[in-house]
């Protein structure tokens, strides 16, 4: 054996798993015995367009009569009349394919969505487990069997040789080492390097239908065709490499998480604050041990009551840090559970921690002395941020503009901050920038003379010192042709009071008429 | 009575006597906080056509922290975080702390909140002051509202000594109501010292400050500025050239005590 194939054998295997027909497999899996008889005619799953119903999926009935996925509904039923329909489910066919990617997990450590309609397991070195990968994909054909799926499947050492040997190419398939790759692939049409349709158009007009035909035109002269490198699915050139493995293709896999989750059935429903205080204080326990037991801290809390009635009421807490501190959780909670209508009691009250953080055990007991010695920040914010709302607690950090009032945002307060450019230290900035710059009737010598006296808030100012100007150019890649520079002075009236104003534009600059002054920040 | 000429004096007497009188004198000066402990509560009245209240504000908590001596545990730069509320009214009057412009040490480390209504405002200021990972609260309330009465004035008091975390309330536009604030003042800007490259320039931040009330000291009225990293304050009237003796200070120059 060469070293080179002993290195492929080596190499990622995966395997490919493709439902040709998973939404009407779907449909027909979730079908009641009486809408099933519709199966046996011709039958599609329809999606309303703004040109009305269009077809998404056909079963082997209506494929027979003439109908094809894309097609709308008219044109199918003037072919056949007795076209039966259904509402299609794009949303619902995804979160199956999760739960099939996540169930695929049997024959890989880790499985991937290849949406709309296929999976990605990699199942490399776990042939053995199986006896072979033959005896692998009869496992797999036999397992989807059992569930009514129908699949095509294959296995290659990259996942776009593999995808396009389950698509295009025999079923179940298994290819090993590059040169089978080649000679594999090289009779497959180029749609399956998995490119966009207009790439595809264009490929069968340059007379290029299989792969193999690709590779005799040279390299430079497709590079020239297709410039696009941002986008894989716009480049047969990066699809390729792909494809045989010369250029990587991450995938992103499926993890399953599960989800914190304590409630309490109550034996009698309950209608007071009191003993809804104390169910919730049962529960901020409850979710307190299942996350330790975790390792992690609560980032976001729900609390679900449910009504006798039928009604659901949710409540939503979300944390600047992570906590599983239980009297902290319950304290939050109170604030919120003030409006809360009990109706005719609450029977079932539910705590979800739907977003939760790693955060190490740490000593107990170190918080009962909070109210002797205060309370950490994550805990000030928290219900700061719980009164007041999460727009009203926020922290300044830098933003790349040179715009003064654009130059700073606002984010969370415990948001790690982004890195940015620092300062320069001769841009003097004032203490305090107002929400709007505020307009301003000044003296000065036009052109672009100093200001020597303004009005502002209905008060005149003797300007006794100026600084400037500091110009600011309007940032032309994201305003208007029409925005005008700024010439900021810093300036000191004669009671000692310090401005940073601006003047919008300059005399003769073409973008309107004589410039205004604004105040924009009180210095300190 | 006549002050003594203090060079007359003998030199050790002089220093002796110039330094003891200095420590038992009851007027504020800045480093203050090195001896007494930090000023907890306090609140400076401004303008709100300038900036001149918050600035002095910063000014002085950052002089209180420079000036405590620290404590073995303690890191060799404060990182802890400084809350700024604001009510909207007084955000729309006055603007919104602007990072860039800000005292270099506490870039980075500014908490904004925005409270819609006075109540809020004072809710906010609260819970800062529980909070042990503040370096110091500062507020910002415009007017006189009816929620800031002497009752949450005292609550204030209370938390902010109970956990030591200083709050310096900037009152814009008030009158001078009912307060239990340790520190009292009354801040405008004052011009400000020409600078040595650009003499029509605008300089260093210079304040008027006036001390009107306070508990451990008798009223005064100095110019604030920073200058050398440090918080600088002289008497008005002399600004030219400091006077030799800090020590006999206090006996000249007594405003008569206003009522707020």
């Amino acid at each position: 054996m060469s070293p080179q194939e002993a290195g492929s054998s080596r190499s990622r295997r995966i395997l490919s798993i493709w439902l040709p027909a998973l939404a009407i497999d779907r449909w027909r899996v979730m079908a009641d015995e009486h809408s099933r008889v519709l199966d046996r005619g011709p039958l599609v799953l329809i999606a309303d367009t703004a040109h009305g119903p269009r077809i998404e999926a056909v079963n082997r009935a209506g494929a027979a009569a003439g109908a094809h996925k894309g097609m709308m509904l008219a044109d199918a039923r003037t072919l056949c009349p007795e076209i039966a329909t259904a509402p299609s489910d794009p949303a619902g066919d995804l979160g199956f394919l999760e739960t099939l990617a996540i169930w695929a997990q049997r024959w890989g450590p880790w499985s991937a969505l290849d949406p709309p309609d296929g999976l990605l397991v990699d199942v490399t070195a776990v042939a053995h487990l199986f006896g072979g990968e033959n005896r692998l994909l009869a496992d797999v054909q036999q397992a989807f069997a059992q569930r009514q799926l129908a699949v095509r499947t294959a296995i290659a050492p990259t996942a776009g040789a593999a995808w396009a040997l389950a698509h295009h190419g025999r079923d179940g398939a298994i290819v090993e080492g590059a040169e089978a790759i080649e000679r594999a692939l090289s009779d497959l049409p180029v749609a399956a390097l998995r490119l966009d349709q207009d790439v595809v158009t264009v490929l069968r007009r340059l007379g290029l239908k299989r792969l193999g035909e690709i590779a005799t035109l040279g390299r430079d002269a497709i590079q020239r065709r297709f410039r696009n490198r941002k986008s894989p699915a716009a480049n047969p050139l990066v699809r390729l490499d792909q494809l045989l493995g010369r250029v990587p293709e991450p995938l992103l896999p499926v993890v399953p998480q599960q989800v914190p989750l304590v409630q309490r059935r109550l034996l009698e429903p309950i209608r007071h604050r009191q003993l809804l205080d104390t169910v919730v204080t049962d529960l901020a326990g409850d979710m307190a041990r299942e996350l330790e037991g975790r390792g992690q801290g609560a980032r976001r809390l729900e609390l679900g009551l449910w009504r006798v009635d039928g009604e659901v009421v949710v409540r939503r807490l979300e944390l600047a840090a992570a906590t599983r501190d239980p009297a902290h959780i319950v304290r939050l909670f109170a604030a919120r559970l003030d409006d809360v209508d009990a109706g005719f009691g609450i029977e079932m009250l539910r705590l979800r921690a739907s977003w939760a953080e790693p955060l190490a055990l740490a000593q107990d007991d170190i918080e009962t002395a909070a109210e002797t010695h205060g309370t950490s920040l994550a805990a000030c914010i928290d219900r700061l941020t719980v009164r007041l709302g999460a727009q009203a607690v926020t922290r300044p950090v830098p933003f790349a503009s040179h715009i003064p009032e654009r130059a700073q945002c606002w984010q969370p307060p415990l948001e790690p901050e982004a890195s940015s450019q620092g300062q320069l230290a001769f841009h003097a900035r004032p203490l305090k920038l107002l929400d709007s710059p505020e307009s301003i009737a000044v003296l000065y010598a036009t052109p672009d003379g100093y200001p020597q006296r303004f009005r502002w808030r209905g008060q005149v100012h003797e300007v006794a010192r100026v600084e400037g100007p500091e110009r600011i150019a309007p940032e032309w890649w994201r305003e208007r042709g029409g925005a005008r520079l700024r010439d900021y002075y810093r300036i000191e009236d004669e009671a000692g009071r310090r401005y940073w104003i601006y003047r919008l534009g300059i005399i003769g600059d073409g973008r309107g008429g004589p410039p205004d002054w604004y105040l924009h920040g009180l210095c300190a | 009575m006549s002050q003594p000429d203090p060079v007359s004096l003998p030199f050790t007497a002089f220093t002796d006597v110039a330094a003891l009188s200095a420590r038992r004198s009851t007027r504020w000066r800045p480093g203050l906080a090195a001896h007494q402990g930090l000023a907890l509560h306090n609140e400076v009245f401004a303008s709100t056509r300038e900036s001149a209240g918050c600035a002095a504000a910063l000014a002085l908590a950052l002089d209180d922290a420079r000036c405590l001596p620290r404590e073995a545990g303690d890191e060799a730069q404060d990182r802890r975080s400084v809350l700024w509320v604001q009510t909207r009214e007084a955000a729309r009057r006055v603007g919104r702390p602007y990072r860039a412009g800000l005292p270099q040490t506490l870039q980075g480390r500014v908490i904004h909140v925005l409270a819609e209504k006075a109540e809020d405002a004072l809710f906010a200021l609260e819970e800062g002051l529980r909070c042990r990972d503040l370096a110091f609260v500062l507020g910002e309330i415009a007017g006189n509202p009816k929620a800031l009465d002497f009752t949450a004035s005292r609550r204030l008091t209370l938390a902010s000594e109970r956990h030591g975390v200083p709050l310096f309330l900037v009152r814009l536009d008030a009158a001078r109501d009912l307060s239990s604030a340790r520190m009292r003042w009354e801040v405008a800007s004052a011009p400000s010292p020409a600078p040595h490259w650009n003499q029509r320039a605008p300089g260093t931040p210079r304040w008027r400050a006036e001390l009107f009330r306070a508990r451990a000291h008798a009223p005064g009225e100095w110019v604030l500025g920073e200058e050398q990293g440090g918080l600088m304050a002289r008497k008005p009237d002399e600004e030219t050239g400091e006077a030799a003796a800090n020590w006999a200070a206090g006996l000249r120059l007594r405003h008569p005590l206003r009522r707020a």
